[in-house]
């Protein structure tokens, strides 16, 4: 279902190589099961032919991964789909990742699908896996199960906030647009509830969480050399098991520390095992700030001011 | 100042420059406030992390009061700016989170508002003493062993 295929991508891939406009290629090759293929590097022509993929499995924000990989000599090819150009938009006004050290293509995205979804309704081993047409195949020891794309798309591709590449240095696709697909109606939903459902419904989600730290490790927000919650002293390092504080300090804290930064990628709940809305905290915060200090989407142009390092005399008070 | 028995714990964080100069002078003008507010002097209001405050609530806090200078009056031009924006979004993210937002206020009090500083605090003070214990956001390793019972 994906606008270019994996041959188009190992295809350009090859020709960035040959050419040399960079000397080596970030991707994916396949992992051990048909969905979960793992980001790798590809430093020859060959390597691509071989072990290269792409499909609608293939998550992962890349933009993160370039704050380390753009330390190293040599300059890198990048395949992104429009969510993650907002993430590298974000990381480039921050410093982070070096412009020269990149080079972005941009490919075309119709959503990736959700695993634990998948999983869900096929029930038992995925052994192989195939999207096209709007439609993902799946092969099962039980026979093979059809399904609607919309059926198996992940929570943020359905409300998906653009279609629109904010950085790229080739297009592969058509250009595209913003969307407005209500990513804040659950936010306002919750909203609208009574304080005492609204404090059982977080309660309830995030005692769910094993404090694994993936969210804040796949955050491309995240990219603190220390975090406060790596050591003993924050009181939050670890999970306490007979207490709630622990959980509502690491999550209001970590959705705090990206507010104003976090282009609602939605890498955080992706990567949850425990399948926690983690979005839900961040785009409460976007929502507040669209609303108290004007519309504001993180990652949208490199060099802006983000909200809490801004400020303004008119600013509603408290 | 107590509510049928109940006594809450407020800690107020005031900057060095005009709230905590306030809140002396309420001392030495000898207005009275309440004796279970707890002042922690912070060099400027924008210093107060979000964590600081969760952390006095985690830590037996059952209200939290920042306090800094005045708009526009900031010791270092515009700290209380920042605050004003970090905390309007604290606070709201504690409200949807279903947490009494009521427990937690940002006054502006100069060095000359003695008297304003008594009476917020009084007031505050009521207002927590209403809602009763912070039972939403409570460290149980910071109770004594009889209040986890
Ligand atoms: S959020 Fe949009 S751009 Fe990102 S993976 Fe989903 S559909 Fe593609
Ligand atoms: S990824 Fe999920 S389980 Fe792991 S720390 Fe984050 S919220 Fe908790």
């Amino acid at each position: 279902m994906q606008k270019q295929n994996g041959t188009e991508l190992k295809n350009k891939a090859k020709q960035l190589l040959q050419n040399k406009t960079v000397d080596r290629v970030a991707g994916f090759c396949a992992g051990e099961f048909a969905y979960d293929p793992s980001p790798c590097v590809f430093y020859s022509a060959e390597e691509i032919e071989e072990n290269m993929i792409y499909d609608c499995f293939c998550s992962p924000n890349f933009s993160k991964f370039l704050v380390k990989e753009t330390k190293k000599p040599g300059r890198i090819a990048v395949f992104m789909k429009p969510c993650d150009t907002y993430s590298l938009n974000q990381l480039i006004t921050e410093h982070k990742i070096d412009k020269d050290k990149i080079y972005i293509a941009g490919i075309g995205c119709d959503g990736m699908v959700d695993v634990f979804k998948l999983r869900n309704k096929t029930g038992s081993a995925i052994l192989k896996a195939s999207c096209d047409n709007g439609a993902l195949t799946v092969k099962t020891p039980d026979g093979d199960m059809t399904f609607a794309f919309d059926e198996v798309l992940a929570e943020r591709c359905l409300v998906c906030k653009s279609k629109k590449h904010v950085y790229y240095d080739e297009l592969l696709c058509e250009p595209s647009f913003e969307t407005d697909t209500g990513r804040f109606d659950k936010v306002e939903q919750i909203e609208k509830m009574s304080a005492d459902a609204r404090y059982e419904f977080f309660r309830s989600e995030l005692s769910k969480c094993i404090r694994c730290n993936a969210c804040r490790d796949a955050c491309p927000a995240c990219t603190c050399e220390t975090c406060v919650f790596g050591e003993s002293s924050s009181g939050a390092e670890s999970r306490e098991n007979a207490n709630e504080f622990e959980e509502k300090l690491f999550h209001i804290i970590r959705a705090y520390h990206v507010a104003g930064r976090c282009t609602d990628c939605g890498e955080c709940s992706r990567v949850c095992p425990q399948r926690i809305p983690l979005h839900l905290l961040n785009r409460k915060f976007i929502l507040d700030i669209n609303r108290f200090y004007g519309v504001y989407q993180a990652g949208e142009t490199v060099g802006q001011i983000p909200p809490l390092t801004d400020k303004n005399e008119s600013d509603p008070e408290v | 100042m107590q509510l049928n028995g109940y006594k809450p714990k407020i800690v107020a964080f005031c900057c060095n420059w005009c709230s905590y100069a306030g809140a002396d002078l309420a001392g030495s003008s000898r207005f009275t406030y309440p004796d279970n507010v707890k002042i922690i002097r912070v060099p400027c209001s924008c210093r107060v992390d979000p964590v600081f405050i969760l952390r006095a609530f985690g830590g037996g806090a059952d209200g939290v009061m920042i306090c800094g200078c005045h708009p526009g009056d900031c010791h270092y031009t515009s700290g209380n700016y920042h605050t004003r924006r970090r905390m309007k979004l604290l606070f709201s993210m504690l409200d949807y989170l279903g947490i009494e937002k009521e427990r937690m206020k940002l006054i502006w009090i100069s060095a000359s508002e003695g008297e304003k500083f008594a009476s917020a605090a009084t007031d505050f003070m009521n207002t927590v003493a209403r809602l009763g214990e912070n039972r939403r956001l409570g460290d149980l390793r910071c109770k004594s062993k009889t209040e986890q019972n």
